[in-house]
């Protein structure tokens, strides 16, 4: 049978631009190629700047994971100049960290995956009073009454009849692959619009201890929002009331909106569990310290690595096997195009060597992507909400274990359904019903900080550059909501000479390695994967939005030299 | 006037019947347009004249392409109080291409683009997250296979109004910064033939995107700007002159290490690199996120990201602004402590900071050298 390819470009729901080639034949895929096509060179502009400065440029990495680079960035520089932040400042971070997994999550269920499981127009046939016995069925939320889907069915019929369907335009309503009734499909159509007011409000918390979102302030040696309870422009009772109240309001609507509707959706959709599992090793760097960060012991997310997906057992993760390659990628190395190279040799000079533009195909090409392939021990790794569901799970780490086996339980499905997209979409919505409750025990923790006297935020002993040594160099990590991430920082007469990123969507995204060996979204959409209509890739959209792709995050680049790799005169 | 929240503009609703079903009487839209032609310049059948091709506009439409960027100033969108993102999208403007919320995909994203720019050719509002990198031919940001300075062209060229929204459409932002690597660029250095709208900031505040949008829905037109294409409503005046800490400043209070006394009173953040002296920006007054603070509202200095080039002219963010890499001119120290205790000499000092900026432009690039003399004499 004669193959058929397609190309879909651009991928949309997701952070950036991502382009997907693929040969299908027999409604099956059987070959894929994930191709980043944006490319910004962030960490060349980072060489000669103030270290203390360099969150702030990391940061504009990404605006969707606007927390991440941040704190990784501070991290870095911190382990590089000795720094050990005040515990007040941990808490608070983990405060942050914790509230942009819990709104980034339930933007991504709902905002950019949930379309691909909900037909919208389907809603409009719902009967609201079934609507809301099947919503009473799932969870006491409040607002689910008929009146308001009745209400949220108008507003939509209303939006149809106009005939201008904006975001809708085009989208694949009737395609086979939808399953949900229209009742469900209208539950969640009311859901996709609460949960737009939904984020607004909780990520507020970003605002108050960093002035603004996306993009909050951070501060290397600890936080610069300062605590006093008896002044009105600083942390105290008031502000500390509000983000109270934000921590309730977020775990009532995860827990009784987002958890709910996932499992409910996810009944649906059961034969996901054995479709896009793809690569079967697992990478958790281990997120959110209890104390400092160099106390491993006390990361609530523990770090760790799975190989072939075997649970027995959980390797140790040890940052020096990382390494990254760019046989299918548009750069050149000093020692060729087959070296691998660990972050701290690693080197980059873009040297685009695809067709011109516009393209037609690049699935023929030997480098056809801005993404590196990073390998962990020369094998590809996933990473994010499964790599760290399952690092947990085999760790046994008690909450992960038990919401891990609800989830199964409740599906009825074994627990080889995990290495799947159905696998990576429900591990999303566990660690966030984790994280929603454990954001009552690090408010607790502060507040009970500042009622014993300690407001600390910030250590001072290192702020000032005199007083760092002549070289230095250190390693942030953080496990994003994406995934492992990690930054590394050389520091040389108080500026930057070298600063590198090893990204979660790096590690996903990352095109064919030396051996041919695909990165996870590739392997994924060869794994058992369906393709029905490849005008209307519905099935591929699944399975890479499973991933939450972040695509700035991804393409970065090394440079061992601190030399200026592509000058432009623009100025 | 009632928001649009409760009053939906509907099916087959003309602009005069919307704004009656949320209490704008015929009788007052027909004297806006008088007024309205009045600042124009227009005879008194000028009112009547643009009453008659107001009333007949449908739910307008909004293109809103992402170039090379990192999505920030889409996430501060969906972050708007009033009109909330829902709001917008299902009752007020017709969004018909947007990478982040739309359902389709590939080819079926590209075609409702093409359908979209055809049906409303010569009326719609492009908006453009994003810088355009120009060096190798544009090769560093593809979408669908073609460039994105290719993508801005042509959806230019049909657009009503240009809105360039956030630091990255305004001039480049983080990747332009130096060595500018990419050679990443603006939309007003791609789009020459119309004006362009900058909602400066990295990311913007929301509600100044959606005031900009509304504004035009509402007037018609866009909103007045400054020599850099902000809209004056929410730019015209500078963060120093606006802010809740410039007492402390005037009464020779200041920050000198984070978490320090003064820092737990609040004081003025000057001496930690605080950039609000030399920005323009709406910060302290809008607020962020439903007005929950801002930055130096939680302490920490501004890093002046409303302004040109402010990677490089604001940066160490954390030295004195007369220190900062991008000035370096002396005497201007002395001249910000003279003033201090002056609350009239601000305007000097703004003149003495924005003086420094400009000197660094002018050795780069003299188009932007020109931009910001004539801002100069507006805030001046």
């Amino acid at each position: 049978m004669a193959s058929t390819r397609v190309v879909v470009d651009p991928i949309t729901r997701i952070e950036g631009h991502l382009r997907i080639e693929a040969q299908a034949e027999g409604g099956k895929i059987s070959k894929a190629w994930a191709s980043s096509t944006q490319f910004r060179g962030i960490e060349i502009i980072m060489q000669g700047r103030d270290p203390r400065d360099a969150w702030a440029f990391t940061q504009r990495i990404c605006g969707v994971c606007t927390v991440v680079h941040a704190v990784a960035s501070c991290r870095a520089v911190e382990d590089a100049l000795n720094i050990k932040i005040p515990p007040n400042a941990n808490t608070i971070r983990n405060l942050i960290h914790g509230m942009q997994y819990i709104q980034d999550h339930v933007i991504h269920f709902y905002h950019l995956h949930a379309l691909d499981w909900v037909d919208v127009v389907s809603a409009l046939k719902a009967d609201p009073a079934g609507t809301a016995k099947l919503a009473a069925s799932l969870s006491p939320w409040p607002n689910n009454s008929a009146t308001h889907f009745r209400d949220v069915q108008e507003r939509v019929k209303k939006f149809v009849a106009s005939g201008q369907l904006g975001i809708f335009t085009n989208g694949y309503w009737g395609h086979p692959a939808y399953k949900l009734p229209p009742e469900a499909n209208l539950m969640a159509v009311a859901h996709y619009l609460e949960a737009l007011d939904w984020q607004r409000d909780v990520i507020r918390l970003h605002t108050v201890f960093g002035g603004k979102n996306p993009h909050p302030n951070f501060l290397v040696g600890g936080m610069a929002s300062a605590i006093n309870l008896n002044d009105t422009a600083t942390i105290n009772a008031e502000r500390l009331t509000d983000i109270r109240q934000m921590i309730t309001r977020a775990q009532a609507f995860v827990e009784q909106v987002y958890f709910p509707d996932l499992v409910a959706i996810a009944s649906f959709y059961k034969d996901w569990g054995a479709i896009g599992g793809g690569t079967r090793n697992y990478l958790a760097c281990g997120e959110f310290p209890e104390n400092d960060i160099r106390d491993l012991d006390s990361l609530y997310f523990p770090r760790g690595i799975i190989l072939n997906g075997d649970l027995s057992t959980v390797h140790p993760y040890d940052p020096m096997k990382v390494k990254e390659y760019i046989n299918s990628s548009w750069y050149e190395y000093g020692k060729g195009d087959e070296a691998g190279l660990h972050p701290y040799e690693g080197e980059t000079k873009a040297k685009y060597s695809g067709p011109p533009t516009p393209w037609t195909y690049l699935q023929d090409e030997k480098k056809y992507s801005w993404m590196k392939s990073p390998r962990y021990d020369d094998m590809p790794m996933q990473v994010g909400p499964l790599a760290r569901a399952l690092v947990g799970y085999a760790s046994g780490h008690e909450g992960y274990k038990a919401l891990v086996t609800e989830v199964l339980t409740r599906l009825d499905v074994p627990a080889a359904a995990l290495f799947s997209t159905l696998g990576r979409t429900a591990a999303r919505g566990i660690e966030t019903v984790l994280l929603a409750r454990k954001m009552n025990e690090w408010y607790d923790k502060l507040v009970s900080r500042i009622s014993s006297g300690d407001t600390q935020t910030f250590v001072a002993d290192a702020w000032k550059p005199e007083s760092w040594p002549a070289k230095a160099q250190g390693y942030g990590f953080l496990d994003a909501p994406r995934g492992a991430l990690g930054h590394w920082v050389q520091i040389e007469d108080q500026k930057i000479s070298r600063y590198q990123c090893v990204v979660p969507s790096t590690w996903n995204c990352s095109p064919r390695d030396g051996k041919g060996v695909p990165g996870p979204y590739e392997a994924a959409l060869m794994d058992n994967h369906p393709l029905v209509n490849p005008e209307q890739p519905l099935e591929i959209l699944r399975t890479i939005h499973s991933f939450d792709p972040c695509m700035s995050c991804g393409v970065h680049v090394l440079d061992a030299t601190g030399a200026v790799v592509t000058e432009v005169k623009v100025q | 006037m009632l928001s649009p929240t409760s009053h939906p503009w509907t099916e087959d609703e003309t602009l005069v019947e919307h704004l009656e079903h949320r209490g704008v009487s015929r009788r007052d839209f027909v004297a806006f347009c008088s007024s309205f032609a009045a600042i124009l310049g227009l005879d008194s059948l000028g009112g009547a004249k643009i009453a008659a091709a107001l009333e007949v506009v449908k739910r307008p439409t909004v293109i809103w392409i992402q170039l090379q960027e990192c999505t920030g100033c889409v996430e501060s969108v969906i972050r708007t109080a009033e009109p909330t993102i829902g709001d917008l999208v299902l009752d007020v403007i017709s969004l018909d291409y947007s990478h982040t919320l739309m359902a389709a995909s590939g080819t079926a994203a590209e075609k409702a683009l093409q359908d979209s720019m055809k049906a409303n050719g010569g009326k719609y509002i492009l908006l453009v997250t994003g810088s355009v990198p120009l060096a190798d031919n544009g090769i560093y940001t593809t979408i669908g296979g073609r460039t994105a300075k290719e993508i801005l062209e042509e959806a230019g060229k049909g657009a009503a109004a240009v809105i360039a929204l956030g630091a990255c459409a305004h001039f480049g932002s983080v990747q332009a910064a130096r060595p500018n690597p990419t050679g990443a660029v603006g939309v007003r250095d791609i789009i020459k033939d119309k004006p362009v709208v900058n909602i400066a900031g990295c990311p913007p505040i929301a509600d100044v995107v959606t005031a900009t949008v509304v504004h035009f829905l509402t007037f018609g037109r866009l909103p007045e700007v400054d020599a850099e294409g902000r809209p004056l409503f929410a730019y015209g005046a500078r963060i120093h002159d606006q802010c809740p800490r410039r007492a402390n400043f005037d009464a020779g209070q200041y920050v000198e290490t984070f978490d320090d006394e003064a820092a737990r009173k609040g004081w003025c953040l000057y001496k930690v690199g605080c950039k609000g002296p030399a920005t323009y920006s709406p910060c302290p007054i809008f607020q962020w996120n439903t007005r929950t603070s801002w930055p130096i509202g939680a302490g920490h200095p501004c890093i002046g990201c409303t302004e040109p080039m402010f990677w490089d002219t604001m940066s160490p963010f954390y030295d004195r602004l007369p220190d900062v890499g991008g000035f370096g001119i002396e005497n201007k120290v002395d001249l910000i402590g003279a003033a201090a205790a002056i609350g009239a000499t601000a305007g000097v000092v703004a003149h003495a900071t924005m003086q420094g900026i400009h000197n660094i432009r002018a050795k780069k690039d003299l188009n932007i050298e020109e931009a910001g003399t004539k801002k100069e004499d507006h805030h001046g």
